[in-house]
């Protein structure tokens, strides 16, 4: 079943690829500048809803509760900062790439390349975490080996990207989108109803129990996980300051990303652009409002799976022998792990800390759940819930397009920075189109293969990574696009020196703790909220980074030349919507 | 008034209708689901906690209203001013 489901999601996504080839570097880079608004808002969704925003998230919000509200506003606040400061500006710019109006509005090459190298480290280890996704996406659901899971991976994005460019990458994203978000919320739909009665689960978070006790499900699951010593799931646990920053260094970095603002070059107009933005959060905000019901919901049937009655009761814990058979399924992955520590023949689940003495009198000699992987949360959901197999294989097809989709914007992220950029910006000016859009299909190739290697032998750093892609975004790329629309007296050495300060204060502020290039043991102290700075986590310093840059800019392009006056001009000129063509062919 | 002018009154009308729309998306994100929480925990919403609920449901719905408002003021905007495009 699952077979059938994948293989038809694939064989539709191979369909769009061969109808929408490529012809010219137009149509490669912005797919022509044709895609209507609201097709470029589903296409921009599925872009950026990755597979750590399908799998992941909910089973972050499950258990961090409150404190997970910083993706869910971080990931989706940045679109404001999109829609209002740059999505329609760097349209009305009209050229192909992030960092060609950082190098034509700071008339410097030396500014581009900071750009391209920002953008090629972002996208890069952004890319990594995708196409991990795609093997473990295989693997759980295919039992196929997690090395054919990322080559067959590897295959379906060379097919439609390296063929169609940005215009067969957004027509697939369109449908890898609609399969997503049908996987993601029928599920959740089951469950709901299951738990509250209530169809809509955005509803259903906030209603009573459907058990006929009268009592709210958030005020229940509340209940449950604070008698078993567990944090409260509505209170807030970290410290205020850094839930602010991280917010912001999330939104701020995701304005900031290239795969995303290279999407809002693909429509037509500025106006479009603007709507666009706006559509495509209407997308994203149906998986992210949903998000939290998942979380909430499936934590709950967690607990009530293990702690079947009153806390302390000795026949209140499910039996060894008796556990359901997902568990016994989930098991044989390695996310899921218990052992019987007293012997007693049953399943304790609590937190040892929050419990203290009680658990002792109860006869509990440690929590016995050893391994609880976050990701179970939204992968087991199904069975959890006791849904038909037909909703399984969905959820397989779905996590594989959230993978698959944002992988391929990475990647044509990546390979237009190298083609346009790079050959054509800098190494061969001269290039004529069509060898052009043959550097960037080989770039796009390349791009391929490494991000499959990098899948397949990760280095060790793989998990903080995303830190430090939404830290580049945030400190040097969101600053400097920015001041380049809305300062007009920001010049060439403002703009760099304000890069270079957001870049390397926000580097060395995550490596200070994460260690030197992750280099494991080179820590120059832990990385835990006594040693931080006021209180500040790496992940969240991208935020002061931001400010940083935009301090030092200020200051130094006040103390320099301003720019000359073409440069003036053209800010003047991307301010006004009126003659903004299709972009500019070179 | 002349073209240059009526650019500069068109700009400084754009970011005042930016600088308006940021404010509310700042207070509705930051304000009511970060710095209020705990004072807006205190009612509820159906079954939310008021504040819990702007964090994790609110501020995004606001947030795409927030983004169609500005288009739309946007538009009207560019044909006063009459730097429409087509």
């Amino acid at each position: 079943m699952t077979y059938i489901v994948v293989g038809l999601s694939f064989a539709l996504y191979i369909g769009i690829a061969v109808w929408s080839r490529a012809s010219s570097t137009g149509e490669f880079y912005v797919a022509g500048a044709g895609v209507h608004p609201v097709a470029n808002g589903m296409a921009t969704a599925a872009d950026w809803m990755s597979a750590a925003s399908f799998i992941s998230m909910a089973g972050l919000i499950a258990f961090l509760g409150y404190d997970a509200s910083v993706y869910l506003m971080g990931w989706t606040g940045g679109y404001v900062l999109l829609a209002l400061l740059l999505a329609p500006y760097l349209r009305k710019f009209g050229k192909f790439t992030v960092p060609e109006f950082i190098g034509d509005r700071f008339y410097s090459k030396g500014a581009r390349l900071v750009a391209v190298i920002c953008l090629i480290v972002a996208s890069v280890t952004y890319v990594i975490g995708q196409m991990r996704g795609v093997g473990v996406a295989f693997g759980r659901f295919l039992e196929v080996p997690f090395e054919i899971g990322v080559y067959v991976g590897m295959g379906i994005v060379f097919i439609y990207a390296v063929l169609g460019g940005m215009k067969g990458i957004t027509y697939t994203q369109i449908a890898q989108y609609c399969v997503l978000i049908f996987a993601y919320t029928v599920p959740a739909i089951f469950i709901s109803l299951n738990l509250t009665g209530h169809f809509l689960p955005q509803v259903g978070l906030g209603s009573t129990m459907a058990d006929g006790s009268g009592v709210a499900l958030l005020e229940k699951l509340d209940q449950v996980v604070t008698d078993l010593g567990f944090a409260a799931f509505t209170a807030q646990k970290w410290p205020t300051i850094n839930i602010f920053l991280l917010t912001l260094s999330l939104m701020i970095g995701t304005a900031g990303l290239p795969h995303v603002i290279i999407r809002f070059f693909t429509v037509p107009k500025v106006a479009d652009a603007r709507a666009s933005a706006g559509w495509a959060l209407v997308f994203i905000a149906v998986l992210y409002t949903t998000a939290p019901a998942v979380g909430a919901m499936a934590r709950l049937n967690l607990m009530s799976t293990i702690q079947t009655g009153p806390v302390g009761e000795e026949t209140a814990n499910i039996e060894v022998a008796q556990v359901p058979r997902w568990m016994e399924h989930w098991r044989t992955t390695g996310l899921l792990d218990w052992k019987d520590k007293n012997g007693d023949g049953r399943i304790q689940y609590y937190d040892e800390g929050g419990m203290g003495g009680k658990a002792d009198t109860f006869g509990w000699q440690g929590n016995e759940m050893t391994k609880v992987d976050r990701d179970i949360m939204v992968l087991a959901n199904p069975e959890i819930a006791k849904l038909p197999n037909w909703v399984i294989a969905l959820v397989a097809a779905g996590g594989l397009a959230a993978a698959l989709s944002t992988a391929a914007g990475l990647l044509l992220a990546i390979s237009s920075a190298i083609s346009h950029d790079l050959i054509k910006g800098m190494i061969a000016p001269g290039i004529s189109e069509k060898r052009e859009l043959l550097a960037s299909r080989i770039s796009m190739a390349a791009a391929i293969i490494l991000a499959g290697y990098l899948g397949l032998n990760p280095p060790g750093f793989a998990a903080q990574v995303v830190a430090l892609a939404f830290g580049l975004a945030a400190s040097s790329i969101f600053p400097a696009l920015m001041m380049g629309i809305f300062n007009k007296r920001m010049n060439r050495e403002g703009a760099i020196a304000g890069m270079l300060v957001g870049l390397f204060s926000t580097l060395i502020y995550i490596f200070w703790f994460k260690g030197w290039f992750f280099i494991p043991d080179t820590a120059m102290a832990k990385d835990s909220v006594d040693h931080w700075l006021m209180g500040i986590s790496p992940e969240a310093f991208g935020a002061v980074g931001a400010g940083l840059n935009f301090t030092v800019a200020y200051i130094v392009s006040r103390a320099t030349a301003p720019p000359p006056d073409e440069i003036q001009h053209l800010v003047e000129d991307i301010r006004i919507p009126r003659s903004a063509g299709s972009p500019e062919r070179h | 008034m002349n073209e240059h002018d009526n650019a500069r009154a068109y700009w400084r009308a754009t970011l005042r209708l930016v600088t308006g729309c940021l404010i509310v998306w700042f207070l509705v994100s930051y304000g009511l689901g970060i710095l209020l929480v705990d004072e807006l925990n205190r009612f509820s919403l159906g079954g939310y906690p008021l504040g819990f609920w702007f964090a994790q449901q609110g501020s995004i719905y606001v947030f795409v209203v927030l983004i169609f408002f500005y288009t739309h003021r946007m538009k009207k905007l560019d044909r006063k001013f009459d730097v429409h495009e087509d």
